[in-house]
């Protein structure tokens, strides 16, 4: 049998792999998304203090730690059956939201924008941050890097570094922020707020407004039906920070609504032999191989899935882009293309939450931190990372110390449809004699891209080339072309 | 002229140190004004092939971040050090193994046996017939394969030889800026490079020394843990207050970033000066100001001290005087 490899990915940190397989007649028979990287947090972890949880899990990933901070910052507080004053857990949030900001920024306009800014078959060197910068302007590069700037800098004020933040401990924050900090805060989110509504313009006008880009979100090579996944709070609207996990099928209806302790009894993980990374389904659905429907657990967590499964955005400015995003896309929405639109839409959001927060009346309170009152046993903290639903569950012993860690990570939710993304792109592209082109080659990336993968740290990227190689083979194994972006 | 090659590579690593590159913000510039970025997969698209297409030594500078952990980052330090005339261990993991480098306090076997199988496994691992990832294994299509997991965590200089180290977890963006402005001008010949084994982008004294908080007494009767803890004064020793504190064994250079808002110093930036090992020098650090002279008693302080080994190992295990447990060192060698 033929193969095709595309390795390495680079924005898989150099450390993803597709294997596509070509039939005797040179139609695609199947492809593997292989992570082969594995560093064992869930066992060394194990003996540390949970305390520890916040900074130790911080260097999973050094795009999102944010997210493996709130994560454990929550498992940890649960452990211990704390609940962090208004002001801890405000300040959290607010250290989270512009966090989204930063990041879904890098996302739209660095990595997997480019390809509807410019167009998918653009030739590689406009097919970037530049080329964008080219098309829309010069004002528009300087707004992104300023976008990046102000999340960051809030992170840092509030988390004490940039990278890898330090101050969310079990019961809340070890720092609580003055007056003149929160001002500062308050005129970024402010700005942040613009540059949400910014950026929507420009999907609409040069994405939603190309029919060919439109086409392309709506058709049939970048679509699955799976079911959904994301947090919602007690109104079943997004929330980033905390609330119960909802799950919809993929004709919309509900699946389920759990609390985070919860999760066990409707995740579970399988494992494949030609992965170090483990495959998520729904348990009670079951696992039915890489297939989408009703009768497949395989779900998905994005930016996409969040919209789908909630009924709407807690903040005036984003539900009025939610509205515009259901009526033309309906709902749940199918097309994997259509989570950079969604992302722009939590993006919008994330800024007006954070200016909620920046002038809450509690944000500058000195309570910050609550103390434990029972023995620390078991906990399960849960957030939304940018790129899906993150569950963080620890046992301790009676002094606090770790028993047993589990880990579901965002980017893992996604690891079997993101497969079939790959997999479904390819055979739409690529035919028995079809010539494989560097704009072929994308349009397989932009199915992968569009899920953002952090295994990849996709954030890294600066943008453009493609990072891929492939090479395809006969059916003894020998090189016959080799194709590079 | 051409100008000198620039690359950077990420072997075991959580990609913190490129977020921390590219947090120099518009010094990016510089570097692509000075260099050519010859290779750097976090931002561009150069493929191993090239890099083993170049001649030996033609890159100028190659930043290493990770640690090694499978035969595909031992590949990667190898190639690149015969690649470069400077190879520098960029950040925690590839100069001292960093938090993963904890995971030498097991056999690899463990780590496979806690992440995949059922009995032993996470909550929710679903694996009746026990299942593991293997180095090769068949699909009904073809072969498909895994890069092997090493025994234990090494470091950079534990593979290859290092010309210069550049501490931190990530290093501060402003200490990167720093040394890339001394490359240029090495490069543009106004400047010499430092001494061959220097640290670059940190300081030569200790989190402590560059910590504004006030040291009044120099003694401790009780360690605690946070959640133990009331609100803590803002502007004394937290070490002094109780909390178990890196900074008197840890090298200065972050200007004390998370003592600054009530977190204990880690121990991210390695090493203080002149010190061989961190975890003994911190042990000797907390040793020397408990005030009790009873063994009782002074089991009492270490009541608060729960994980020493992860406590005053937490980054530096991997290139300790212990590196590893005792098998999975064996396995390694």
């Amino acid at each position: 049998m033929q193969r095709i490899s595309i390795d390495p990915l680079t924005r898989l940190e150099g450390h993803g792999k597709i294997e596509i397989f070509l039939d005797e007649a040179g139609d695609v028979a199947n492809a593997y998304l292989q992570v082969p990287e594995l560093r064992g947090f869930e066992r060394f972890c194990v003996g540390r203090p949970v305390e520890e949880m916040p900074t130790l899990t911080n260097r999973i990933c050094g795009v999102c730690p944010e997210a493996h901070h709130m994560a454990a910052a929550k498992a940890a507080d649960a452990v211990y059956g704390l609940i962090p004053p208004p002001a801890g857990r405000k300040l959290r949030e607010l250290l989270y939201s512009a966090f989204f900001v930063a990041d879904h920024t890098t996302h739209f306009f660095i990595l997997g924008g480019p390809d509807f800014i410019m167009g998918p078959d653009t030739p590689v060197a406009e097919r970037n941050i530049l080329g964008v910068i080219r098309k829309v302007g010069l004002e528009i590069g300087g707004k992104v890097i300023q976008a990046r700037k102000y999340g960051h800098t809030t992170v840092e004020i509030i988390g004490g570094r940039k990278v890898h933040p330090c101050t969310a401990v079990p019961g809340g924050m070890t720092k609580a922020l003055s007056e003149a900090e929160r001002r500062e805060i308050e005129k970024m989110g402010r700005w942040a707020v613009e540059f949400g509504q910014f950026a929507l313009q420009v999907f609409h006008d040069l994405v939603l407004g190309n029919k060919d880009y439109l086409d392309l979100i709506l058709g049939d090579a970048y679509t699955h039906k799976t079911y959904y996944m994301g947090l919602v709070d007690a109104y079943n609207k997004v929330n980033f920070y905390d609330g119960r996990v909802r799950v919809v099928g993929p004709d919309g209806s509900h699946h389920c609504t759990y609390s985070p302790r919860d999760y066990t009894d409707w995740i579970a993980e399988r494992v494949e032999p030609w992965s170090y990374l483990k495959f998520p389904y729904l348990k009670k659905v079951g696992w039915k191989g890489f297939v989408d429907g009703a009768d497949s657990g395989v779900y998905m967590a994005t930016p996409l899935s969040r919209l789908n499964v909630s009924e709407g955005m807690a903040t005036p400015l984003a539900q009025a882009e939610y509205d515009k995003f259901v009526a033309t896309l309906g709902k749940p929405a199918h097309s994997r293309l259509a989570i950079h639109w969604a992302r722009l839409i939590e993006l919008l959001y994330a800024a007006e939450r954070w200016v909620e927060l920046a002038t809450d009346p509690d944000i500058t309170s000195q309570d910050v931190r609550a103390l434990p009152t029972q023995a620390p046993t078991e906990g399960v903290g849960i957030v939304e990372a940018p790129r899906g639903t993150l569950t963080h569950h620890y046992r301790t012993d009676e002094r606090g110390l770790l028993t047993m860690v589990n880990l579901v990570v965002g980017t893992t939710n996604n690891n079997a449809a993101m497969g079939m993304s790959i997999k479904k792109a390819a055979q739409s592209f690529i035919r028995a004699g079809t010539v494989v082109t560097e704009g072929l080659l994308n349009r397989i990336e932009m199915a992968y891209r569009a899920y953002d993968p952090c295994l990849g740290c996709a954030t890294h990227s600066l943008p453009g080339k493609i990072p891929l190689e492939i090479s395809i083979r006969d059916a003894g194994g020998e090189v016959i072309e080799v194709v590079r972006g | 002229m051409s100008k000198p090659k620039f690359a950077m590579y990420w072997a075991a690593s959580c990609g913190g140190c490129e977020i921390a590159v590219l947090n120099i913000d518009e010094k990016v510039l510089d570097l692509d004004a000075n260099f050519d970025v010859a290779f750097w997969p976090a931002a561009m698209d150069a493929k191993y092939k090239d890099v083993e297409a170049m001649a030996d030594e033609s890159i100028l500078v190659t930043l290493f971040n990770g640690s090694i952990r499978t035969d595909e980052n031992e590949h990667l330090a190898r190639l690149l050090r015969k690649k470069s005339k400077i190879l520098v261990a960029f950040g925690s993991c590839a100069n001292e193994g960093c938090i993963p480098g904890l995971a030498n306090l097991s056999p690899r076997e463990q780590i496979f046996e806690r992440v995949y199988d059922e009995n032993a496994a996470t909550p929710s691992t679903e694996n009746p017939v026990g299942v593991r990832p293997q180095t090769v294994s068949q699909v009904p299509e073809g072969t498909l394969t895994l890069p092997p997991l090493q025994a234990v965590v090494r470091t950079l200089d534990q593979v290859v030889e290092v010309d210069y180290h550049v501490p931190g977890c990530p290093p501060e963006s402003h200490q990167i800026a720093a040394i890339l402005d001394v490359l240029i001008k090495v490069v543009k010949g106004e400047a010499e490079l430092p001494p061959k084994g220097a640290v670059l982008g940190a300081g030569n004294s200790t989190v402590c020394d560059e910590c504004a908080r006030k040291r009044d007494v120099k003694v401790i009767d009780k360690l605690s843990r946070i959640q133990e803890l009331p609100p803590l004064a803002t502007d004394l020793c937290l070490l002094e207050q109780g909390l178990l504190c890196a900074g008197p064994a840890t090298r200065s250079g972050c200007n004390s970033r998370c003592p600054n808002v009530g977190a204990p110093c880690i121990g991210c930036y390695g090493a203080a000066p002149g010190v061989l090992d961190q975890g003994a020098r911190l042990m000797a650090a907390i040793a020397s100001v408990v005030d009790e002279k009873e063994p009782d008693a002074i089991d009492r302080v270490l009541d608060g001290l729960p994980d020493p080994a992860g406590s005053f190992y937490r980054f530096s295990l991997a290139h300790s005087l212990l590196r590893a447990n005792r098998d999975a060192l064996a396995e390694q060698e």
